[in-house]
């Protein structure tokens, strides 16, 4: 694909016997929602980490933009706009809602030996901060701390966090994992939301979400894609239907 | 109670009063000590202000604090030992040497974290300790006395009042300036390495030098408490670096309130009156501080200051 914003070609990882990713080659178009599916320990998570930079590949390549950064640690991709949101929350959960998001915007936004002024009064930190509150809905619990907010809303502080450094492209692992019904239809508007001006590679487990959400599909499993196409053409494909999803799913019940 | 004034807001208010008045209201009743006792108390205000930096906001446990009171202390006295008075020189010496130290030490000990940082900050201000004591041209363990106090020109600190107000002058400067260090870029940066080292790093925060920068600054701050500190005794030892000292700074950082503006004041005033007055009652005043502390930690978490913030919730 001529114009990928990130391009994969031939990834491959080894645990020890287990080749959680095998050969693995995956484009992700500039603006395009990119939804990766698959059973469990198909790799998804593994692939992940690698495209963030957590975790070392073995072998293949990764572009990001044009340029190669399948040797860039995770923080100088984020620092090209490659923002990752944890599966597991990893918040500062004893400062400010506000504060976790201006932290996220201050990480982008040059050194930080400025010792003098303030910094939650700084409009070119404090306004994306609220900008980017604004857009998980949780301007109205900007002032608590982190931690007295509820599991659903950690994610969209997460996903906040993640917006705040104004990133080319989100990686997001699991965004609804734990989440109650209601929380969940909030996660699914919010990304809707942002589908439209953001490109977003999504990991997710639920069925429903992700056909409603998706631009393009990929299965994996055991660390190989079996197909990647729009949601029709996943949703019409035997082998994925062999492989992975339940007939029920494929008649669009969504079982998770 | 009426609204916008808190608890504490007028509790602080009160306490800078009473502090900027306290040589009108001895003057008056003839009583001379207490301005001694209360310069002692700014002093080591200042220096738990300088902790309550890396500790309260950075979460770094340093045990070994009170080697920069030494270190100051010891410049101011050496270097008058050798003929040099002056303020101009004796005080940048007792900063630098103190920034120096601060820089080795928090270089070194960064590196650790949790019990071994408490251990190496600790272990390395024992060694600062144990060479001072060693020595003997500066008195070893007898410590120096200070013939004359820094010289500054048309301030004479040797005049009990004025040095006074110097002390509370140089205190809230202090306090002043860590609020904005705290407040600024490089504080979020301290906060959010105290709240989630790991994550910072992740976001691309290189969290090891921001730290050793502001380890450096408290350091500094706390050479400063320690010049001032040898020209409040006339006299320097290197017991006012001993590994108890340190301890003290941490009671009065935990007592007032960890990671608050005005919380190592609170906590300096209120443990030395409170070490005055039991004293007065028993010899065996220990005996009633220690509990009384402990139910501060157990039971008023944040400190007198936090308590205050929640008197006006009830």
């Amino acid at each position: 694909m001529a114009d990928a914003l990130l391009q994969v070609q031939g990834l491959s990882k080894r645990f020890g016997g287990i080749l959680a990713t095998d050969n693995l080659s995956l484009a992700i178009a500039q603006g395009e929602l990119h939804a990766i599916i698959g059973p469990n320990g198909a790799g998804k998570t593994t692939l992940i980490a690698q495209l963030a930079g957590q975790l070392a590949h073995d072998a293949g390549r990764i572009e990001f933009n044009g340029d190669d950064i399948g040797v860039l640690p995770m923080y100088r991709r984020n620092q090209l706009g490659l923002a990752r949101s944890f599966q597991i929350t990893s918040l500062f959960l004893d400062l400010s809602v506000f504060d976790n998001v201006l932290l996220a915007v201050q990480a982008h936004a040059g050194h930080s030996f400025r010792f003098w002024r303030p910094a939650r009064h700084e409009p070119e930190l404090r306004d994306p901060a609220l900008a980017a509150l604004d857009r998980a809905g949780l301007s109205a619990r900007a002032a608590l701390p982190a931690s007295a907010l509820s599991h659903g809303e950690h994610r969209l502080l997460e996903l906040a966090m993640a917006l705040a450094g104004k990133p080319r492209m989100l990686l997001l692992d699991e965004p609804m994992a734990g989440l109650g019904p209601e929380e969940s239809a909030r996660m699914v508007t919010m990304l809707r939301a942002l589908k439209s001006e953001q490109t977003i590679l999504l990991v997710e487990h639920d069925m429903e979400a992700v056909f409603a959400l998706a631009d393009r599909i990929t299965v994996l499993v055991y660390g190989r894609v079996i197909a990647t196409g729009s949601p029709q053409e996943i949703r019409a494909n035997a082998q994925v239907r062999d492989a992975y999803l339940g007939e029920a799913d494929v008649a669009g019940a969504g079982r998770g | 109670m009426k609204k916008g004034f808190d608890a504490r807001t007028i509790f602080v208010v009160a306490l800078l009063a009473t502090l900027a008045l306290l040589p009108i209201y001895s003057a008056l009743s003839g009583d001379r000590f207490i301005v001694t006792l209360f310069t002692r108390i700014l002093i080591l205000g200042l220096a738990a202000t300088s902790l309550n930096l890396i500790l309260g906001y950075g979460g770094m446990m340093s045990f070994g604090h009170a080697a920069y009171l030494g270190i100051g202390g010891y410049a101011v006295g050496m270097l008058a030992h050798e003929g040099i008075y002056s303020g101009f020189v004796q005080w940048p010496v007792a900063l630098g040497a103190s920034a120096l130290f601060a820089l080795v030490i928090g270089a070194l000990s960064l590196r650790t974290r949790g019990v071994y940082f408490i251990m190496i900050t600790l272990a390395f201000a024992q060694m600062a300790y144990y060479v001072i004591a060693g020595l003997a041209r500066y008195g070893g363990d007898d410590g120096l006395t200070i013939y004359r106090r820094s010289q500054f020109g048309l301030l004479n600190l040797s005049n009990k009042i004025a040095f006074y107000y110097v002390c509370l002058a140089l205190l809230l400067a202090c306090i002043y300036l860590v609020w904005r260090i705290v407040n600024s870029r490089f504080g979020m940066v301290i906060q959010g390495a105290r709240s989630n080292d790991l994550r910072m790093r992740a976001i691309g925060f290189p969290t090891y030098r921001y730290k050793l920068v502001c380890f450096v600054i408290a350091g500094t701050m706390g050479g400063l408490a320690g010049a001032l500190l040898g020209n409040h005794t006339d006299f320097v030892s290197p017991a006012m670096m001993y590994w108890t000292r340190s301890g003290d700074l941490i009671v009065m950082v935990v007592l007032g309130g960890m990671g608050s503006t005005f919380g190592p004041l609170i906590g300096a005033v209120a443990l030395l009156v409170l070490e005055e007055a039991l004293s007065g009652i028993t010899e065996y005043w220990q005996i009633i501080l220690g509990p009384l502390l402990l139910l501060v930690v157990l039971f008023a978490r944040g400190g007198i200051d936090g308590l205050l913030a929640r008197v006006r919730h009830g």
